[in-house]
């Protein structure tokens, strides 16, 4: 088990935040996979929704741990901003850096901004609050008809841009994020840091780009609905 | 106090003597050893060393130094390696050559039984470092890596890539830390030593000025060691660090330690060339560079043409001139000398005419760029950065620097001075390198002191006195402290009109002058006659702003500087008295008609420990005959 | 050359201090930066005003006493350079340069560019060597060493101690040096021993002593004049991921 004090050791902090990154990761990527169904036609969306769904205890499971990761992530964010902060009282009159990117310098602002579009995000598409309208469709198998939503709603121009505003800054985050996780963790095979950093940025570009898909698909007409209303 | 000069060496052959005396001497009862309080003055490598070993062994100690940690003492700077006899080459290494090496090296004015010890205890130093953690270069097998060094015949040198210097005070200073972490050392870090207190004629304490508050204050001990390092920039330009000084032994000195050999100093021939006034340090670069580059100044005087303007009929390449079999790799001492020959010639070169060439041209014709990139890669993007001129198109300038100082203060086969309880070690003492020192053994005499020697002979003295004889304040300590601040008052009392750097430089200049490279007896006499008269100057004149309540490093600079003042003709008392040339010392009377350095073994084999006698007065001298009885006498030659 | 200087001057630790101009008139490119203050100083002297105060000794690039922050950047703008080995050729007739202390909480300013770096020491006191008394060790080539391994641990113990990555770090961080010698050590077999009581020391110290964390900026590796590499940060992670679970 891990030892004593180990919360409460910045380095510790380091490698809970890089596990929990991991697992919110992990949900990304799933969830990115899932949604690129979307090409494949209303069909196969809206039965791999009902699967999820049919997951039932395990979907909770998957969720508890998520929403634990999300929270654990941004606790130990917080806390470990507010501590570099205090680490430094007094700053540069002249401030400069070498090497650092913009996307390492504004993992809070990302970060923060991603959270709240999350929770709007799940207000639009898990409860349906925003807009009802358009969410709460069935299709010819009586099913959620998911397809019909996420169309529907990416026709709207002000839905698209948020959306793709977000993704753009998950992308940044992920772009520090994702080589950072494996710094912290000492995953890295020595000597191919900066190897990982472009990685790191091709998986925030890849993940970045693949979640914009569909609303570029959407607002170019290349994802319809069938003779639907859009 | 009359000084009285017996080395205590010890009976019986070299080979035993060592051993023998190990046996002999007291040991202190280890339930008694935290009562005994030793107080180390420096923390490079033979101050680091000792402090952590002494308390290892239980002693209650204190550490002090003018940095502000005790990872910092300008042993760090040394880049070549470290000697030890391991013969792991099986190349015939032993014992006994390095000890004849070093003895010869020294050109026959250092004592046998310590270079002997020095030889035998350089193995346990390898040893040692390597069980801190030292990461000495290593082999595909994995076995130590060694080289050969400074025109050595066997590779004897371990090192750790250019830094061996800095990675031995790590391993001590990790030692140290150790033992400060367990409360056996308290460490005392931006503090300078300004006096030693004596107590009955036993060292029994030192004042310290605590650097950043200012406040001066006495610390009692049972013993005190001092490992505070050369004097090299009493030349104000040399390549020690800016801080290194002359002060704690030379206040030593004042009361009543013999100063012995100061005349003997060693002038490195590879130093980045100074570029003008405002120059404050020189940099060594490694003397390797000498076995692929040619060294050289126009034939004719005052020729300012660029370098690669002046045709090969129009050059002197004179070292190859001069010594045709050794050619470029001719000696230090002697490397220095005749470089400083031509630039006296009027045949110097670059902006200061105060240079000479060393051409690489040759070497990257017949190697290859790319091999000689290889080689010596660092040093040449060392050098481009600090001129801005590349060497691979044109040639290095190179000029003499000082870099290490064999005098220091006298000592006894146990490292301790004339004062009892007063015990010296690392470069601040005379003992193991005559009156020349070899590549890769300043480093080795170090950790000897440190590691190996003091921790015994210390016992020595501490099971024969009670711990704590002294007293925690006996008038002598209070006596002490107030002459010190008394100084430190009529320093900024002056509020003259000359900086204290201005002064050093003019010091310098009058040492580099005529107790340089190359002396000579008007040279000297006249510099005898000079250094009172800037010393007098110093106290009129010197400008030094600010309270002595606070951190102020014109201060602590002008300190430093009036002691140099007053060292610097004890030195040169000590060259005009030594009628011979020998190592670093070379007086230009006597040499042999090609110029080479000539010894009187008749008249001069023997230490010259000079006695306090007051400011300005000439110090009083004591000779301790030197006496050969495993190595014959013989003359260097590298023609 | 003619220079402006912003430099920081601060009378001692428990006063505040502010941004001062001063003008470097007559500056050779073939200075080293700390010369050019040495100029600087002398004028003031001449003047009547007091020194700046630095912290310099070797000058010569491996003591680890200069601490300078340049236009922003720790030992300025060479990379692999200490500020003493930083020369005025490396600016312009007329550039103006602002000097500052490391600024972090664990290294507070003693006065003017001068700060203390205590907290390094009490970083190796809390377990940064090997416990190894003298006397009592095997022969030195009775332990063998990979040359990787030893190369390695050179490559790490190259550090000099100046704090340079933690000035550098956004968030004053000092994981790199504490990686330095973490790694140096736990690469050898000699130190591999103690490697995990190390690193939890180590660490622990480091917080204590009020460093930030690193958040993988890599500035540590850019203002380190040794250029002592990232690679160490992942290690020491490792080491103490290692350390905490054996438990």
């Amino acid at each position: 088990m891990l030892a004593a004090g180990f919360t409460k050791s910045s380095v510790g902090k380091k490698l809970l935040m890089a596990a929990t990154g991991l697992m919110l990761f992990g949900f990304v990527v799933g969830h990115l996979l899932g949604n690129l169904q979307i090409f494949l036609g209303a069909k196969v969306l809206n039965e791999y929704a009902v699967h999820l769904l049919e997951l039932g205890p395990l979907l909770w499971l998957m969720r508890g741990g998520l929403l634990t990761a999300l929270i654990l992530h941004i606790g130990l964010a917080v806390n470990l901003a507010l501590e570099n902060r205090k680490a430094r009282p007094t700053g540069y009159s002249f401030r400069a850096s070498v090497q650092t990117t913009y996307a390492a310098r504004t993992m809070m602002v990302s970060g923060v901004i991603i959270l709240a579009y999350v929770v709007y995000h799940l207000l639009h598409f898990t409860f349906r609050v925003t807009n009802p309208e358009i969410s709460s469709l069935h299709d010819a198998a009586g099913h959620h008809d998911v397809y019909a939503m996420v169309v529907l709603s990416f026709k709207d121009p002000v839905i698209s841009g948020v959306y793709i505003l977000a993704q753009l800054l998950l992308a940044s985050h992920l772009s520090h994020g994702f080589g950072s996780m494996f710094q912290s963790l000492g995953w890295i095979c020595e000597g191919n840091e900066y190897c990982m950093k472009k990685v790191s940025l091709a998986i925030g570009a890849l993940i970045g780009l693949g979640y914009i898909s569909i609303p570029a698909a959407v607002l170019l007409n290349m994802l319809t609905v069938p003779g639907g209303a859009g | 106090m009359s000084v009285t000069l017996d080395a205590k060496i010890p009976s019986g052959p070299l080979a035993d003597k060592w051993d023998k005396h190990k046996f002999d001497m007291k040991l202190v009862n280890p339930s008694n050893k935290r009562k005994y309080k030793v107080i180390i003055v420096g923390s490079g490598l033979a101050g680091g060393a000792a402090a952590a070993t002494l308390a290892e062994l239980g002693y209650a100690v204190e550490c002090f130094c003018y940095q502000d940690s005790p990872r910092r003492a300008h042993s760090i700077a040394a880049q070549g390696g470290i000697n030890a006899s391991k013969n792991y080459q099986n190349d015939g290494d032993s014992v006994f050559r390095l000890f004849y090496d070093t003895v010869k090296g020294g050109d026959f004015r250092s004592r046998e039984a310590n270079v002997y010890r020095l030889s035998q205890v350089s193995e346990n130093i390898i040893d040692q470092c390597v069980a801190q953690g030292v990461p000495f270069a290593r082999e595909y097998s994995g076995y130590l890596g060694n080289r050969s060094f400074g025109g050595a015949q066997v590779s004897r040198t371990f090192y750790a890539r250019g830094q061996t210097g800095q990675q031995l005070l790590l391993g001590a200073y990790q030692a140290l830390s150790r033992q400060i972490e367990l409360g056996r050392v308290r460490m005392h870090t931006r503090a300078e030593m300004l006096d030693v207190i004596i107590v009955n004629g036993h060292a029994k304490g030192i004042v310290v000025r605590n650097l950043v508050s200012g406040k001066t204050s006495t610390h009692m001990a049972d013993a005190v060691v001092l490992g505070t390092g050369g004097y090299a920039n009493v030349f104000y330009l040399s390549t020690n660090a800016k801080g290194c000084n002359v002060t704690a032994a030379f206040r030593a000195y004042k009361r009543g330690a013999a100063f012995a050999n100061p005349c003997y100093t060693q002038i490195h021939p590879t130093c980045i060339p100074a570029s003008g006034h405002y120059q404050s340090k020189l940099t060594l670069m490694s003397e390797s560079l000498r076995n692929d580059g040619r060294v050289w100044v126009p034939k004719s005087k005052n020729d300012n043409r660029p370098a690669l303007h002046i045709e090969e009929h129009e050059r002197d390449y004179f070292l190859e001139r001069k010594y045709p079999s050794f050619g470029n790799l001719a000696p230090r001492d002697i490397s220095s000398r005749s470089a400083k020959e031509a630039c006296d010639d009027g045949r110097g070169v670059g902006k200061t005419g105060l240079g000479v060439y060393l051409d690489f041209a040759d070497a990257i014709k017949r190697l290859g760029e790319d091999t000689i990139r290889e080689r010596y890669g660092n040093l040449f993007h060392m050098y481009e950065k600090i001129t801005g001129e590349n060497p691979y198109k044109m040639p290095m300038r190179i000029f003499p620097a000082p870099h290490y100082t064999m005098g220091g203060l006298w000592v006894d086969y146990n490292l301790m001075s004339n004062v009892p309880g007063l015990y010296v070690i690392g470069e601040a003492n005379f003992s193991d390198h005559g009156a020349n020192r070899l590549g890769a053994s300043a480093l080795m005499q170090g950790l000897a002191d440190g590691y190996f020697v003091l921790p015994y002979t210390i016992a020595d003295y501490l099971a024969r006195i009670k711990p704590g004889e002294a007293g925690d304040s006996p008038p002598e300590a209070k006596a002490a402290e107030k002459e010190a601040d008394k100084q430190t008052k009529r320093l900024l009392a002056v509020k003259g009109k000359t900086t204290v750097d201005e002064f050093h430089r003019r010091l310098g200049k009058i040492m580099w002058d005529y107790c340089g490279m190359a002396r000579n007896a008007a040279g000297l006499k006249r510099a005898l006659g000079e250094i009172p008269e800037l010393r007098e100057r110093f106290w009129e004149d010197v400008n030094v702003l600010g309270s002595d309540k606070e951190l102020n490093q014109a201060l602590e600079r002008a300190g430093r500087v009036a002691d140099f003042l007053e060292f610097a003709e004890v030195m040169c008392h000590d060259a005009l008295e030594r009628n011979e040339s020998c190592g670093g010392h070379f007086r230009e009377e006597y040499q042999t008609e090609d110029g080479e350095a000539l010894r009187d073994d008749q008249n001069f084999t023997h230490v010259s420990a000079w006695e306090y006698q007051g400011v300005g007065a000439k110090p009083l001298l004591h000779k301790e005959p030197l006496v050969y009885e495993n190595v014959k006498l013989a003359t260097r030659s590298y023609k | 050359m003619n220079l402006t200087l912003h430099v920081w001057r601060q009378k001692s630790a428990d006063l505040g201090g502010e941004m001062v101009r001063y003008d470097a008139k007559d500056i050779s490119p073939d200075m080293s930066f700390l010369e050019m203050l040495d100029v600087v100083n002398e004028g003031l002297d001449q003047k009547g005003e007091e020194p700046i105060a630095f912290d310099h000794d070797c000058r010569e690039g491996i003591c680890g006493m200069c601490s300078l922050t340049i236009n922003g950047i720790p030992h300025g703008p060479d990379r692999g350079t200490t500020v003493c080995q930083l020369h005025m050729r490396r600016f312009k007739d007329g550039d103006s340069i602002h000097i500052e202390p490391w600024r972090a909480k664990a290294f507070p300013v003693i006065k003017d560019l001068i700060v203390d770096r205590t907290a390094f020491d009490n970083i190796i006191r809390a377990g940064g060597y090997i416990s190894a008394s003298t006397g009592g060790v095997p022969d030195a080539n009775a332990i063998l060493i990979p040359k990787k391994n030893a190369d390695d641990a050179m490559d790490a113990a190259a550090c000099i101690g100046c704090g340079a990555c933690v000035a550098a770090c956004p968030n004053a961080s000092a994981m790199l040096f504490v990686a330095a010698k973490v790694s140096h050590l736990a690469l050898l077999p000699q130190g591999a021993v103690e490697a995990g009581t190390r690193v939890k020391k180590m660490i622990s110290k480091m917080d204590e002593e009020g460093f930030g964390a690193c958040t993988n900026h890599f500035e540590c590796e850019a203002a380190c004049p040794k250029e002592i590499s990232v690679k160490f940060i992942g290690k020491m992670n490792r080491e103490f991921l290692k350390a905490s679970v054996k438990k």
